[in-house]
């Protein structure tokens, strides 16, 4: 466990933008973007094909975030500009992206193997141990600068605009921001987070497959979810901070379960099914367990102060 | 400043629950004009309202703000020129942003939104001394989300984000009440203040006739999606709530009726 445990965060961490992606859409715009399903792998099929073209690895990712912003446009267009549904212009897109994956990728899968990647190769990293050290510190300060780029994105006139646009669509309105272009603007970023991971997680595990990506909203959702539980969202630092740690601390739990003898790693979509669940019912269980309580308290007070006031006049 | 001309308005047309909300309503307000607007339930208010905003769009005629046409223009492109109140305190706001952050989204109105900061050192020093002026002690809570202020708190935060970038027009939609008495005369003598100092062309929908006698230069009074009665400032001076209803049964043929009409 300890030993693997580097490498789990560092895996983590590659997701952590995946998780971004997720929070803008499912936080700030406040519904769940299920294109996510496809434009990880959109992102994963053109750094894996641009490679392979013998384009730069750093050009590939270029490549996956523009990929993914562009499917996220489409997405966007569907939502406003068609005014179908959220979560329904997110199935569609997700389903037409299978397709354009495979056309993207021309094979199911793609293998980066022995070919060079941004990551250093297996006998790179015997001749130099300590590589590991400086690819994992190099993705960390990667993902918090990316993290913090977008903080700031956040507090700029448009990013205020988004923002509002999520919590009151109306107020913004009538403030003279076009929702349509906010939402737009987040459901492009957001997919494009979304590709760069997928592009960054082909390179690091030397695949892309067609099927990298299913299931991949729920792993988002998870990952939001429990870095909510745990790092809360005062403010929107804490907040990103929570959906890009949270994706580190969702992969430990896995690493864990799986770890469990009668476990098996096909069950890693149902167990990621499962915390998404515990996630979503038991603070809202909670709420109104505390809630309830706090009402029957008040009722016995007014209760007790009424048969007081009652006694006096008996009295 | 604001004209509208030969405006009718239909919700459900042509099926059984057609409605005519507004009928050829003509209306002309000069600047610095503060209209009250008083009527039944159903009488056209909200939708006139709806109409200047550009929430609704008209069936026939024209609204011209400013020497421009505007009936076709989407909500957000004629919010350049028209700030508004709603009747809900929770409409006016963002809940989970902060009061400044809330106050950067109300300064930015007409203008392009770029990649600057939306709240800079310069703006927060001009932020506290505009929410100062409310004197609820706001000014000390920049940094606190909407969300965590009462009602009253809300409406005024949300009167000051509507007035403060000085709109051609204001509109006040029953602005007042969803609120306690209290705050509903709190928000109501801001509003006075606010408009006089800042000499805005408003329009206020209220259902207090007291306030809509008292308040501004000029009161209308709506029936069945037309103007019925029109008094300008001389008129009203003269004006006392018996009248009013008395005129109202005189030209309508019924009894005014609003759930929400308070008379004293």
């Amino acid at each position: 466990m300890l030993q693997t445990l580097p490498a789990t965060i560092q895996l983590g961490l590659l997701y952590a933008l995946m998780s971004l992606g997720v929070y803008i859409t499912f936080r700030i715009l406040n519904f769940p973007d299920l294109t996510v399903d496809g434009s990880f792998t959109t992102g994963g099929g053109i750094a894996a094909i641009m490679i392979i073209q013998g384009y730069n690895p750093w050009l590939a990712l270029v490549g996956a975030f523009f990929g993914g912003l562009l499917a996220g446009l489409c997405t966007g267009l569907l939502h406003t500009k068609g005014k179908i549904n959220g979560l329904l212009s997110g199935i569609l897109m997700m389903i037409a992206l299978h397709s354009i994956n495979n056309r993207i990728m021309g094979t199911p899968n793609i293998s980066l193997f022995r070919i060079e990647t941004i990551f250093p190769s297996t006998s790179e990293l015997k001749a130099h141990p300590h590589l590991v050290w400086v690819v994992f510190v190099c993705v960390a300060l990667g993902v918090l600068v990316i993290k913090l780029l977008l903080d700031l994105f956040l507090h700029t006139d448009i990013g205020l605009a988004l923002r509002a646009t999520g919590d009151n669509d109306r107020m913004i309105r009538s403030f003279g921001a076009n929702t349509d272009v906010t939402k737009i603007i987040g459901i492009s970023l957001s997919n494009g987070l979304v590709a760069l991971s997928g592009g960054l997680v082909a390179q690091s595990s030397g695949y892309a497959d067609v099927y990298m990506g299913v299931g991949m909203i729920v792993i988002g959702l998870a990952s939001v979810i429990i870095g909510e539980a745990i790092f809360g969202t005062r403010n929107v630092f804490f907040a990103t901070m929570a959906a890009a740690l949270g994706s580190v601390v969702y992969r430990i739990i896995v690493d864990l379960a799986l770890r469990v003898r009668w476990l098996e790693a096909s069950d890693l979509k149902m167990i990621t099914a499962f915390i998404v669940i515990v996630a979503l019912i038991v603070p809202a269980a909670q709420k109104s367990w505390r809630s309830s309580n706090t009402a029957r308290k008040r009722a016995l007070e007014l209760n007790a102060e009424q048969n007081a006031a009652g006694g006096e006049r008996h009295a | 400043m604001l004209e509208m001309r030969n405006v009718t308005k239909l919700f459900f047309p042509g099926t059984l629950d057609e409605k005519v909300a507004l009928v050829d309503i003509n209306l002309h307000l000069n600047a610095g004009d503060f209209v009250t607007i008083i009527g039944s339930n159903g009488a056209g208010k909200s939708t006139l309202m709806n109409i200047i905003s550009g929430g609704l769009r008209p069936e026939t005629g024209t609204v011209t703000i400013n020497g421009t046409e505007v009936q076709s223009l989407s909500e957000h492109k004629r919010s350049e020129w028209i700030g508004r109140v709603f009747q809900d305190p929770m409409a006016g706001t963002a809940p989970n942003m902060t009061i400044e952050e809330n106050l950067a989204i109300a300064y930015a109105r007409g203008k392009s939104r770029g990649l600057r900061f939306g709240v800079t050192h310069r703006k927060r020093v001009f932020f506290r001394e505009q929410l100062s002026l409310l004197g609820i002690g706001l000014e000390n809570r920049l940094r606190a989300k909407v969300g965590q202020l009462s009602g009253g708190e809300r409406q005024a935060l949300s009167l000051l984000m509507a007035t403060f970038t000085k709109p051609q027009i204001l509109l006040l939609d029953e602005h007042t009440a969803a609120l306690d008495p209290n705050r509903a005369e709190l928000i109501t003598r801001m509003t006075e203040k606010l408009v006089r100092e800042l000499r805005l062309t408003t329009l206020m929908v209220t259902h207090n006739m007291e306030q809509a006698i008292r308040l501004g230069n000029r009161l209308i009074m709506m029936d069945r999606g037309r103007i019925i009665l029109d008094f300008n400032e001389e008129e009203k001076k003269e004006l006392t709530i018996e009248k009013l209803l008395q005129e109202f049964e005189k030209i309508s043929g019924h009894k005014l009726s609003d759930d929400k009409m308070v008379f004293g």
